[in-house]
């Protein structure tokens, strides 16, 4: 018995199996036809010497229908947010609205050269412009670029700013603080600006512990990089004494903005103390995913630092049109090749415009009511082991359940049989065993019900049939894979069978 | 809100169970001073018929319908429809980072399969499943050969584009790598003789483009020697990814950064892109970036999986290889499937229309009087030629013709007066190639 | 699996057992129970000199890296080339699996360290949190 019948989200059904596009291949066979050429055709060995290339080696040669279906039948193995709930905590797994792809692939956008004349670009400019604008206002900062192209990208853009400043100021100092519930890209991005990396301790809410704060922070201190809400879903409530505590010792306060689903059209960093942040606009404003990537990661910050942003910046000239200001001479330089993610920036503010300020205040609220029904529906089945208020997610710890030998990594396996998207597993490290949940605005109460059974269900089989989750999940086309040997033997690429 | 799946009554059931009077219960944890009091001041929100109409007005403005010379670093190529069709289906696009395996097969295996052909194409053994770009590429490319080799200083030529080149000091100034340069030749390729000065026993990377900044292709092969006779690491940067069809790649390559944009990624504007980062095997754990990997499940069958991970900042913090997360992963489905409908035989073919449209019109221009510069050296799509009249008042008159010319160089090259920089893709027409080459004889 | 008695013991769960002049140095069975499969051991080169007390290389998990710590000062005259295709040897028997050898350079260096019976107990005391 494998436990299905309990299972309401999923069921199972066939899936195509396929193979690698190589073992498809056959000589002769093609997906492509070039229009006749309408200069004269060249011999490449005479234009190219030497240098000529013969072989492309082992590239595939199959029709168009065989990739069609090739592709076609290695995405019906993916999970998405358009199959359903996908609460990966720190993530924000929300809907990705269809407009942003129509508007995305308008012609006049889409093939926009980076370095045609400003003059024929002013559409471009002029929805970079406005992104801009409305992120300065939802941030409640003074200036912005829109260069990173993700958000650990972005973080070094404002750990760079925050080292320029305060060279010109006469001193870059040694360290970044950091809590010890931070994203791993915290550290290594102040590694990536030669900073040392000083652990910050929680205290027992979860929050940045006050006293310690006051005794880490001295001239050394460059920054403190904090996500807030934190890791843990938990607001800083002290934000504005932590900011006042770094700032009387010229230190700067770094926001990761991992988290700012829980803020938009609430609270503006700006207004609490933040000197400088990212945005993670493939998070917060609904640009999709993409199985990894693109992100895009504007950095806002307040006027101080604006004079070290990546140059280039929009600014409007003199005849009123926008255009690119390159002579920034205390700019910390590019980060990025162009101007960013501009696809990105497009989808962005489609999403800003389809909600406006209601629609941006409706989400945040739904994403913390959510996220609080989560809550309140499981906190009886795993241990809670903060309990300050939630924001928009929501950590459990795998305690109960490690006593029956189940962990928060096989409860999430089991999950995917009932037919969700695990949450975040072992992370942040505060928690040991921990499941963070960020379940977003885009779920329905129902899907939150269906959601919130399953979780009970599982904790139920680890008391009667702990068997059945360690040895999930039953239902996928593959089982558990063997990590380690792909570790230990690592088979990086296809080679033909000799 | 039409993306919210919520009634009113619904949200107050939720409220009622969780225990709250209202939604301000639910943020009190923030101080009442920090709460926004009113709405945000943004527009209101728009119908989806506002927002296509609002986009394509911005797209009617943003040079529609013209035809372009321009490369230098992102290139218009033809994009097979079979591309769009494929990514926008929403189990890629509305996926995560493949960190549960079971359920995400599909991503992983055509990144295994996007890994495969950038090591056939450009002769590495390993490839990465993408960075952000090529810029950021090749400073994450320079920072791997320091960590490899145990040295601190890298060598980079001045045809490499110069917007790498600017990034990568943003990238290394702080990391303890002073960065020096080396100029180019009549050729337009590096400079062996000063090539040779610049690297002495503290340098780790040498980073060349080829094609490089002025479309010619570098001497690999003489470079990797001079190179690894004083131990350091040869990067090879490729930034027009199509040339790989009909150029040999670079075997001297210690180090292969690439931007893929040419397989089928829109110009768009400039981005997103997809950087790629391949290598020798040796040095693997070294690359930074996700790599997918080959391995069995319980049963036996193959399926794939992220594998050493412990390269990575989720796991090794500040001393991670990089600190890069998100990278571009839909970008290179994108490249995975161009390559796919081109294939073995097809980027051979695409690769040499490139190359017969960009020698027509170097034939047509200096037949109308431009003088070609860097002759001597092998090209690929892109040359430099040098006008009497300034390259912006000719590309003045070409707009009147919806033809966007070439790259003026002297932003980025003060010494290459009135040169510019023209880039022919299989889109270039005849036509506007005749149209052009009466131009630049003014 | 026992603990040889022979073999000096740090409290990052490093063993050391001197020869003469020579320190051979490796992980502890608990080091390796608590790390779970290993697939990859990083270890400096043959004349590397290692300091007590700092790291010399590091040992690798699926998801988790381990620092190496050195448990006396010396200078690496051999290392354990056999690690770097077969890591698995050290989830087998951590013991015989030695990582590097080194030339001490005060062999009463190796008297600071754990005994067995010590290190017996800091392992009993450190598993009951």
């Amino acid at each position: 018995m494998n436990g299905n019948e309990k299972i309401r989200k999923a069921t199972t059904h066939i899936s195509q199996n396929e193979v690698l596009i190589f073992e498809r291949s056959s000589a002769g066979k093609k997906a492509y036809m070039l229009p006749p050429l309408d200069v004269p055709d060249v011999d490449p060995a005479k234009l190219l010497g030497e240098l000529a290339r013969e072989d492309l080696g082992h590239m595939p040669e199959v029709s168009e229908i065989e990739i069609i279906r090739h592709y076609t039948r290695l995405s019906t193995w993916n999970y998405a947010v358009d199959h359903g709930m996908y609460p990966l905590g720190s993530c924000t797994m929300k809907y990705n609205a269809r407009v942003n792809e129509t508007v995305a692939r308008l012609p006049g956008l889409a093939e926009a050269h980076p370095y045609q004349p400003e003059r024929i670009s002013q559409g471009a400019l002029l929805i970079m412009k406005l992104l801009s604008e409305q992120l300065l206002e939802i941030t409640g900062m003074d200036a912005i670029t829109l260069q990173p192209a993700a958000g650990a990208h972005g973080e070094l853009t404002g750990i760079l700013m925050v080292r320029a400043c305060l060279e010109s100021r006469g001193n870059p100092r040694k360290k970044i603080l950091i809590p010890d519930s931070a994203h791993g890209t915290n550290p290594a991005t102040a590694a990536m600006v030669g900073y040392s990396v000083e652990n910050l301790k929680s205290n027992a809410a979860g929050m940045v512990d006050i006293p310690s704060l006051e005794a880490q922070v001295n001239e050394d201190v460059a920054a403190l990089m904090l996500t807030n809400p934190n890791t843990l879903g938990v607001f800083e409530r002290e934000i504005h004494k932590i900011a006042e505590i770094l700032h009387r010792k010229g230190a700067l306060l770094y926001m990761d903005g991992a988290n700012m689903n829980a803020l938009v059209g609430k609270v503006r960093p700006g207004d609490f103390g933040a000197d400088v942040m990212h945005l993670n606009l493939h998070k917060t404003f609904s640009t999709p995913h993409g199985g990894g990537g693109p992100g895009s990661g504007p950095v806002a910050c307040k006027k101080i630092l604006d004079p070290f942003l990546p140059a280039p910046v929009i600014v409007t000239k003199a005849d009123g049109t926008l255009g690119f200001e390159y002579n920034r001479p205390q700019s910390i330089g590019r980060v990025r090749m162009f101007y960013g993610n501009f696809g990105m920036h497009v989808r962005a503010l489609a999403y800003i415009m389809a909600n406006g300020p209601d629609g941006l205040r409706q989400t945040t609220e739904d994403a913390v009511l959510n996220a609080n029904y989560v809550r309140k529906g499981l906190e009886d089945a795993y241990e809670l082991p903060y309990k300050t208020p939630t924001m928009h997610e929501v950590v459990f710890s795998d305690r109960r359940q490690t006593a029956k030998g189940i962990k928060t990594g096989d409860i999430a396996k089991r999950l995917i049989d009932y037919g969700f998207h695990p949450y975040t597993v072992s992370f942040p490290l505060v928690v040991p065993g921990a499941l963070m949940i960020e379940p977003t605005e885009s779920e329905s109460k129902a899907s939150l019900d269906l959601f919130i059974e399953a979780m009970k269900d599982i904790a139920e089989e680890v008391e009667q049939n702990p068997e059945i989750i360690l040895e999930a999940p039953h239902n996928t086309r593959i089982s558990r894979l063997d990590e380690t040997t792909a570790a230990r033997k690592p088979i990086l690429r296809w080679k033909p069978q000799s | 809100m039409r993306y919210l799946p919520k009634s009113d009554s619904e949200r107050q059931v939720m409220l009622c169970e969780i225990g709250a009077k209202s939604t301000d219960d639910l943020f009190a944890t923030i101080p009442a001073e920090y709460r926004l009091k009113g709405d945000l001041n943004i527009p209101r929100a728009y119908a989806e018929s506002e927002i296509v109409q609002f986009f394509r007005q911005r797209a009617t403005e943003s040079a529609q319908g013209y035809a372009t010379f321009l490369g230098a670093g992102a290139y218009s190529h033809y994009r097979p429809v079979t591309i769009d069709a494929l990514v926008s289906r929403g189990e890629f696009f509305t996926a995560y980072t493949p960190y549960q395996p079971e359920i995400a097969q599909g991503t992983l295996q055509a990144i295994f399969e996007f890994q495969t052909m950038i090591c056939e194409l450009t002769g590495m053994d390993v490839a990465n499943a993408s960075m952000y770009d090529g810029s950021t590429g090749a400073a994450e490319a320079l920072m791997m050969a320091a960590r490899i080799t145990g040295r601190h200083k890298s060598v980079i030529a001045t045809s490499v584009h110069p917007e790498y080149r600017e990034v990568i000091t943003t990238y290394a100034r702080y990391q303890g790598m002073p960065v020096s340069t080396v100029g180019y030749l009549k050729n337009g390729r590096v400079d062996l003789e000063a090539l040779d000065k610049a690297i002495d026993n503290e340098t780790a990377g040498v980073l060349i483009q080829s094609p490089n900044f002025f479309g010619t292709i570098e001497d690999v092969t003489a470079v990797g020697d001079i190179v690894h006779k004083k131990g350091a690491l040869l990067i090879v940067s490729i930034a027009e990814a199509v040339s790989l069809g009909i150029v040999k790649p670079p075997a001297a390559a210690d180090i292969v950064s690439m931007e893929a944009q040419s397989f089928g990624v829109p110009l768009g504007y400039g981005g997103p892109y997809c950087g790629v980062i391949a290598t020798r095997e040796k040095f693997v754990r070294q690359i930074p970036g996700r790599l997918v990997g080959e391995t069995r499940d319980r049963n036996g069958k193959r399926g794939f999986v992220l594998t050493l991970s412990t390269r990575e900042q989720h796991i090794r913090r500040e001393k991670a290889t990089s600190n890069i997360c998100t990278n571009q992963a839909l970008v290179a489905l994108m490249c995975g499937i161009f390559m796919t409908v081109y294939g073995r035989e097809g980027l051979k073919e695409l690769a040499r229309h490139n190359l017969a449209k960009a020698d027509y019109a170097l034939c047509e221009f200096k037949r109308s009087g431009a003088k070609v510069l860097f002759e001597g050296a092998p090209r690929f799509n892109e040359f430099v030629i040098q006008t009497r009249t300034d390259p912006y008042t000719i590309n003045d008159k070409l707009l009147g013709e919806k033809i966007i010319g070439g790259f003026p160089l002297k932003k980025f090259y003060p010494e290459l007066a009135n040169a510019s920089l023209w880039c022919c893709t299989e889109t270039t027409s005849k036509a506007s190639i005749d149209a052009a080459a009466k131009e630049v004889a003014l | 699996m026992a603990y040889p008695a022979d073999y000096k013991y740090t409290k990052e769960h490093e063993w050391l057992k001197v020869e003469g002049n020579t320190g051979t140095i490796g992980i502890t069975d608990h080091a390796q129970e608590s790390l779970g499969d290993i697939v990859f051991v990083e270890l400096p080169k043959v004349g590397t000199e290692i300091i007590a007390g700092k790291t010399f290389g590091t040992v690798e998990s699926v998801k988790a890296v381990s620092d190496l710590f050195a448990p006396v000062t010396g200078t690496v005259t051999e290392i354990n080339e056999a690690l770097n295709t077969a890591p698995e040897q050290v989830n087998k028997d951590a013991h015989a699996a030695w990582m590097i050898k080194v030339e001490l350079k005060d062999p009463s260096e190796a008297n600071q360290l754990l005994s067995v019976g010590d290190y017996e107990k800091f392992v009993a005391e450190e598993g009951g949190h």
